[in-house]
């Protein structure tokens, strides 16, 4: 008893001077949330749980990667057969990248379901939407650092769209190298920022964080919580719902890293890089396939440019596009369907990304390419100001309470 | 953790209190065994790699090195003296009152044959690497960083180092060639 006094008052002298523990018992423990989250809303926690996992594992293939031309394949490949757990290590960071985009695509697609991106939550969406572009730099320049032939001519083609740029491209583009063409320059650079964009990308998950419990979580309903009845606390409901969730994720990853890491790979990536012969048949990773199908779709360089930019850029100007005052998709039954066109539209793509720009794969990459625009443009402006939304329940806890269930009340009661 | 909103609640039931307690240990142990097993090959990627340890031993040439030269060959990435003692230089370091050393140690144990000393050539004070035929005592060594002089043995004598120079694990292949490590 009197240790815990003992240890107690030692924490509150250091909280009163940092309030560390305060901070944290507010944002993780006792941090109100919904009582109605459903798990769609365990991927937020999982990417970031994610990115942690990719930053240690990361931080530890630094300490045997060596960025050189001459010595970056042989190294990775040292990594995969010499270093104790290399291959373990390694395998982790490259479908862990992988993960991270699975997991931050379903959660994107959430956030569209149930309108997670609406007043007061538009730079709370913004913060996202930057997480993604800047996990797409960090996943491109990663992707070039073991050196094969998948490495170096993803880092020629990616680079050589900025020669699309009139007048000043092409001397963006040598910019960028540090030279004549993708070389040891190149290669460097994009190490450097491998290792740097992952720590702004804490910085910016950060201001995720703050704008989210300004506000607090969105929920399948998409009304706001009234009041203690409507929130539960984070810890231990929401923790043992994200642990859970984390498990299952975890199987999956492992399942990809112990029976399958090449799965996701291209087997082109263990020739080492030439300079002097490109692959017949280079893709991207799958989780950049939608832009690339949309960036060959347009038989114009610059405009297939504009346009692959334009798919990341159009979503920040959502909050205002969708007219509709209704922010959960459950509730809307024209949204509701047009939402399951979009993930349509985005496997579609994605499939038309991994095929030879060519036949019917381009026919389709230009439909579902125009639809993409069309629904954040035209669709979603428009269903808003037509649409004629079901009514809204009075508060979060009355649907729960009306269905009489024992269990859910529970912890309600326990509050009071 | 027990003064939560959420836990002080639940006990507030009474009937849920001891299967919660059971989960939360439950879950915390499996959480931290599943943690330290996760934690090792992070940890041990830091260790040499078996590649690294393959090129543990070296082989030295002796049929070159002359009564009182010294050559200095790499074992390990670190430096290894290998001496050629004089006559003068094996009697002044068979010639001592092991009382009057710090780490006492005969010569006869320090050089399986007399006149091929073999040491480490890393100061046991904070590793530098000592310099032959310097300090107080002839044909022996003094390291320049913090002072401490080494005999013809590779003993220290005089400074702040704790314990002699380490003699590396060697044997004689044949008469004219030794294996380090």
């Amino acid at each position: 008893m009197s240790n815990d006094s003992v240890g107690k008052r030692v924490v509150q002298w250091f909280d009163h001077r940092l309030p560390l523990v305060t901070f944290v018992n507010h944002s993780l423990v006792e941090y109100p949330a919904p009582r109605n989250l459903s798990y769609w809303w365990t991927f937020g926690s999982l990417a970031g749980i994610v990115l942690v996992l990719q930053i240690v594992t990361g931080i530890v293939l630094a300490m045997h990667y060596t960025p050189h031309v001459d010595m970056a394949f042989v190294s990775v490949e040292r990594i995969m057969r010499d270093v104790n757990y290399g291959w373990l290590i390694r395998y982790m960071h490259a479908n862990g990248g992988s993960a991270f985009f699975a997991v931050v695509y379903i959660h994107i697609y959430r956030g569209l379901y149930y309108g997670s991106y609406k007043d007061p939550r538009e730079v709370l969406w913004w913060m996202g939407l930057i997480i993604l572009i800047l996990m797409m730099m960090n996943a491109f320049t990663g992707y070039v650092l073991p050196w094969g032939q998948m490495s170096f001519w993803a880092a020629t083609v990616i680079t050589n769209l900025f020669s699309a740029i009139p007048l000043v491209g092409d001397s963006i583009v040598t910019w960028l190298w540090g030279g004549y063409a993708v070389g040891n320059p190149a290669l460097n650079r994009f190490y450097s920022l491998h290792y740097l964009l992952p720590f702004l990308l804490v910085a910016v998950v950060f201001l995720h964080l703050w704008a989210l419990h300004t506000f607090g979580s969105n929920n399948p309903l998409g009304i706001d919580a009234k009041g203690p009845q409507d929130q539960i606390p984070f810890h231990p409901y929401y923790t043992v719902k994200d642990l859970f969730g984390l498990g299952v994720l975890m199987i999956v990853l492992l399942a990809f890293v112990f029976f399958a890491p090449n799965f996701l790979g291209h087997p082109d990536n263990y020739i080492p890089a030439n300079p002097l012969v490109t692959p017949a048949h280079i893709v991207p990773e799958w989780y950049f396939l939608p832009f690339y199908a949309i960036l060959r779709s347009v038989p114009d360089k610059l405009l297939g440019v504009v346009l692959m930019f334009g798919s990341l850029a159009v979503p920040f100007l959502l909050p205002w596009l969708d007219t509709s005052k209704v922010r959960s998709a459950t509730f809307r039954p024209i949204y509701k369907q047009v939402f399951w066109f979009l993930v349509v539209d985005g496997i579609v793509l994605g499939w038309c990304g991994s095929q030879p720009p060519e036949g019917i794969a381009l026919i389709l990459a230009r439909i579902s390419t125009a639809y993409y625009f069309l629904h954040f443009l035209v669709l979603m402006p428009l269903i808003g100001m037509i649409e004629k939304p079901r009514p809204l329940p009075t508060s979060i806890a009355e649907p729960v309470l009306k269905g009489g269930d024992a269990a859910a009340t529970a912890p309600t009661r326990g509050r009071s | 953790m027990a003064e939560t909103p959420a836990a002080s609640a639940d006990s507030v039931g009474g009937d849920g209190e001891t299967r919660r307690d059971f989960l939360y240990i439950a879950t915390g142990a499996v959480g931290t065994v599943g943690v330290l097993a996760a934690m090792w090959p992070l940890i041990h990627q830091m260790n040499p790699s078996k590649a690294v340890l393959a090129l543990a031993s070296t082989e030295v040439d002796l049929s070159g090195i002359e009564e009182g030269e010294s050559v200095t060959v790499v074992w390990r990435g670190k430096p290894v003296f290998v001496r050629h003692r004089t006559a003068e230089e094996i009697a002044a370091a068979v010639d001592v009152d092991l009382a009057d050393l710090p780490d006492p140690q005969a010569d006869a144990e320090r050089a399986e044959k007399p006149e091929w000393l073999i040491l480490v050539g890393i100061c046991t004070h904070l590793g530098c690497v000592p310099i032959g035929n310097q300090g107080d005592f002839a044909g022996g060594w003094f390291c320049p960083c913090h002072g401490s002089h080494y005999d013809s043995s590779g003993r220290i004598r005089i400074g702040p180092a704790p314990v002699n120079l380490e003699v590396p694990d060697y044997v004689y292949l044949d008469e004219t060639t030794v294996r380090i490590g």
